[in-house]
């Protein structure tokens, strides 16, 4: 009779093998099946396309320079050249107004601007500097957020109070007073911003992109501490350190891993957020400086023509609107992946 | 001679273009001056000025003039107001059309002739005129109104040339002991001495801040409450952040038809804090009466004010104002004339217009005096085509030549303007014109605020080739252009009020300049011959590339009338009248 041992085992080699899963397999496995947020992803990825094509639309298609005035250009309308600056009519003949959208890709698809350009060209290198600053805000704020809530979390005491109030501090400036704040003072100053030997010029996209991300720097550390918290405490990360695991070594190899998912489900809603926060300096007149152009300046140009021209403003709203959507939506998808009994108990 | 202060961006950006009146317009007017001057047709011509009285007329501004001190407010939105509640010396006739440009006596009796060498004038003052709190005016209050000038800090360099002026400060200033303004209240008379001959001395004292205020008022700032005047209307109340409130001064009476007429409606408001286009929907609607901000109505509601609709409603006028970018001659390549000649001929100044408007509202000009001005001669070189009086398009031949000549072909050029839709716009166009022609050009965006003293400073010379700014008149003297943007003397290094913004000083042209300011009483028709030479050699020495000449749009509600257009003051508010 074989002894219990000896069944146990025999059972177990009977057994099909269960393949043990990565929790970030599994996690990609529930994302893929989420058609809204793949589909959201989708659309994301296609904006990111279309936008990086922009030069190769401009020179290619459009046959323009999108960064040039043209108030005394011409172009084809239904075989008929025709002014892209036209003169107000009536008596006064007071004001003028850029050309209508044409429908045309090679011609003025979507009409001009208040300049004479061509608002298409204009609308796809707009959603690069767009996307540029917002993914690259993101990516900035939640680094710096998650660092220095690694390391307030996990020093605790004197160090998470002071990293803590500095934080409290920023997060006690409404966001948008302290974007404009900074905005006008680093934006509307010839020297841009200094910091030693580094120098930022006015008109780089850099300067946004670091107003941005600084902002927003307490909103991702805030949630990213209190995980950290909360993991600094699992009996885990009390084996390593019996194991005399280092700091470093208890920081990036055991506490990093484990937030590292919230950090992952906050980036597209911040890249979401800091979009719209970069399309709402822009529309101020101190996000973007021209020659570059963003979504936010296309619709500042566009208001004194929403009668007349209101596709100037339309098009870049609607790019603003799909891409914030889209990246709420697949954040939405990352979450219930990542974290399905968040689902769980939203549904509950 | 006069330096304008940083405050002067206010007027500059806020001037608002007048209208010229038509003849029909010339004629009410006549009609209403004769009028109120008496004799026997008055009678009919009364009974006509009274049906035109009542009413409230009402004004919507986008934003408030700020402190409405006479003494330190420099901004036509007060400007206009002020014109109707107090009055100087001597003021522009408040008619439309040329006539506007004619100074007469106001509460002087008659406009002195100067003696001892130019430098001592003697006004007779009108008796019984009251202030709008019953106190009579007499000579003394005027010595207020110039101490004033010192102690309240704005722009005194206006008056700086009266005796004793040097030793005034917002501390303490009194002219009257130091021999500068005298005044005897028994034989009503007040006695102006200068240092110096002054041949725009009458043209200052029309401004605002030679107006008659009561002796009693404080030396200091009065803030948002305006001292006591003796014009038509009084100020009931002043909040810039909503509205002022002008009401009918009960102790005026007609000295001077003139000079000052009384006003038509019995009460004017000016409303703050709308947007520019609801200013116009509210006028087209019919709930308030005139946009100030004329020269900001939107794109799509100008198409609007196209419809002949509102073709009896919206008036056009040229201002006396040059639009233009500074050519910062002080270090390269701007400091070599081929190369400032080379971006005035490169400069396509029908896409500027453009920008402004189109040529409806805006007129390309190549020099530095606007046209309809004192000592205006037609002077475009830089023009394509042999007719050199006018601009018909961009030479870029011509342009790269000069800029091959010059040996300053791929430099870095930054240019700087406002980051308003407008000021953008033109900046992006100077940047493309000089990129046409072989620079690096780049564009430098700051606020408004900040822009005009960042450019003034010399301390910042080296931040910035081109810079934009525009320049409206003050009174109509030729020298306030060709001397107080361009003379050698307004040139101050590291000051925010430096309006030699090029700083350009050409000696030949300076030379003239003073010739001019020395022989103008004596010889004014010389003197006018030498402005326009001055005018000319500033052209071709081209420390500007001037871009245009402004006009200025006034939406009226369709129950006014009376519209007339002051070359100094643009539109004159107390002459219409309103329909029910």
């Amino acid at each position: 009779m074989a002894t219990l041992l000896e069944q146990v085992q025999v059972d177990t080699e009977l057994r099909p093998a269960i393949a043990g899963r990565n929790p970030w397999a599994l996690a990609a496995r529930r994302l893929w099946r989420n058609r809204i947020a793949m589909a959201s992803l989708g659309l994301f990825l296609l904006i990111v396309v279309v936008s990086v094509a922009a030069p190769l639309f401009a020179r290619d298609v459009a046959h323009v320079n999108p960064f040039l005035p043209n108030l005394n250009g011409h172009t084809v309308v239904g075989g008929k050249v025709v002014p892209v600056m036209q003169q107000g009519g009536g008596v006064l003949k007071l004001g003028e107004t850029p050309i209508g959208p044409t429908w045309d890709l090679s011609h003025y698809f979507l009409g001009a601007d208040s300049v004479g350009r061509d608002v298409a060209a204009l609308l796809l290198y707009g959603g690069r500097s767009s996307l540029l600053i917002g993914v690259g805000s993101a990516v900035l704020c939640c680094l710096a957020a998650t660092v220095v809530a690694l390391i307030a979390g996990f020093f605790g005491g004197v160090v998470d109070a002071l990293l803590s109030r500095l934080m409290d501090v920023i997060w006690a400036f409404p966001v948008y007073l302290l974007a404009i704040s900074l905005s006008t003072e680093l934006l509307t100053h010839s020297s841009g911003f200094q910091i030693g030997p580094v120098h930022v010029d006015a008109s780089s996209l850099w300067l946004p992109t670091i107003i941005i991300a600084f902002i927003y720097v307490p909103y991702v550390y805030r949630p990213v501490r209190g995980q950290v918290l909360s993991v600094v405490k699992k009996e885990f990360v009390e084996a390593a350190t019996a194991q005399g695991a280092g700091n470093l070594r208890l920081i990036f190899s055991e506490i990093l891993p484990n937030v590292a998912s919230t950090v992952i489900v906050l980036l597209p809603l911040i890249i979401a957020t800091t979009i719209l926060t970069e399309s709402a300096l822009s529309f101020l007149g101190i996000g973007v400086q021209p020659p570059n152009v963003s979504w936010g300046s296309i619709i500042q140009d566009g208001t004194d023509l929403v009668y007349t021209r209101p596709w100037v403003t339309i098009a870049p709203g609607l790019m603003i609107l799909l891409t914030v959507l889209s990246l709420n939506v697949l954040g939405d998808g990352v979450r219930d992946a990542l974290d399905p009994r968040a689902k769980l108990r939203v549904e509950g | 001679m006069k330096i304008r202060s940083a405050m002067t961006i206010a007027p500059r950006r806020r001037a608002r273009p007048l209208h010229k009146m038509g003849l029909g317009a010339v004629i009410a007017a006549l009609a209403l001056t004769a009028a109120a001057c008496g004799g026997s047709s008055q009678s009919s011509s009364t009974s006509q000025a009274a049906v035109h009285k009542g009413g409230t007329f009402t004004i919507l501004a986008n934003s408030s003039f700020g402190v409405a001190d006479p003494a330190q407010n420099y901004t036509l939105e007060e400007w206009q107001l002020l014109i109707d509640t107090h009055d100087g010396l001597v003021g522009f006739a408040k008619v439309g059309g040329v006539a506007g440009t004619k100074i007469v006596p106001d509460l002087a009796t008659s406009i002195p002739k100067p003696t001892n060498g130019g430098k001592t004038y003697v006004f007779h003052i009108r008796h019984g005129i009251k202030f709008s709190n019953g106190q009579t005016l007499k000579p003394s209050d005027f010595v207020t109104t110039f101490n004033r000038q010192f102690t309240v800090p704005g722009p005194t360099s206006f008056y700086s040339g009266i005796v004793g002026a040097s030793k005034c400060s917002t501390k303490g200033c009194n002219l009257s002991k130091s021999g500068g303004v005298i005044a005897n209240d028994s034989a009503y008379t007040l006695t102006i001495n200068l240092t110096a001959p002054d041949p725009e001395l009458m043209d200052q004292l029309t401004l605002p801040f030679a107006y008659a205020v009561p002796a009693s008022t404080s030396p200091k700032l009065t803030g948002n409450n305006v001292p006591p005047g003796t014009g038509p209307y009084m100020w009931k109340s002043y909040n810039p952040n909503t509205e002022a409130v002008l009401v009918r001064n009960p102790f005026f009476h007609v000295w001077s038809a003139q000079a000052q007429p009384p006003g038509n409606p019995n009460e004017i408001v000016e409303k703050y804090g709308l947007q520019v286009s609801d200013e116009v929907t509210q006028v087209q609607n019919g709930s308030a009466n005139e946009v100030f901000d004329g020269d900001q109505i939107p794109s799509d509601q100008l198409s609007q004010l196209n419809s002949p609709k509102y073709a009896s409603q919206v008036h056009v006028n040229t201002l006396t104002a040059d639009w233009y970018f500074a050519l910062n001659t002080s270090r390269p390549p701007f400091n070599n004339l081929l190369a400032r000649q080379a971006i005035n001929y490169a400069a396509d100044r029908a896409a500027y217009v453009k920008i402004a408007g189109g040529p409806s509202l805006a007129v390309p000009t190549c020099q530095i005096l606007p046209p309809n001005f004192p000592s205006y001669a037609p002077d475009c070189p830089y023009t394509a085509g042999t007719n050199h009086t006018k601009w018909t398009a961009p030479d870029i031949a011509k342009a790269k030549q000069l800029v091959q000549q010059s040996h300053t072909a791929g430099m870095k050029v930054v240019v700087d303007g406002t980051n308003d839709q407008v000021g953008k716009a033109l900046v992006e166009q100077m940047v493309s014109d000089l990129n046409a022609i072989g620079y690096k050009a780049s564009p430098q965006l700051l606020a408004a605020s900040i822009q005009y003293p960042f450019v003034q400073n010399s301390s910042n010379a080296a931040k910035w080739n081109v810079g934009w700014s525009a320049w409206y008149q003050d009174y109509p003297a030729p020298s306030d252009f060709l001397n107080v943007l361009l003379g050698c003397g307004n040139i101050h290094p590291n000051s925010d009020a430096s309006p030699n913004i090029a700083e350009y000083c050409n000696k030949t042209a300076q030379a003239k300049i003073n010739q001019a300011e020395s022989m103008a009483a004596t010889n004014p028709s010389g003197a006018a011959a030498l402005w326009t030479q001055v005018d000319h050699i500033d052209t071709t020495e081209a420390p500007w590339v001037d871009l245009y000449n402004p006009k200025q749009i006034d939406f009226l509600s369709k129950n006014v009338h009376g519209y007339s257009w002051n070359p100094q003051w643009y539109i004159l508010i107390d002459r219409l009248w309103l329909s029910s």
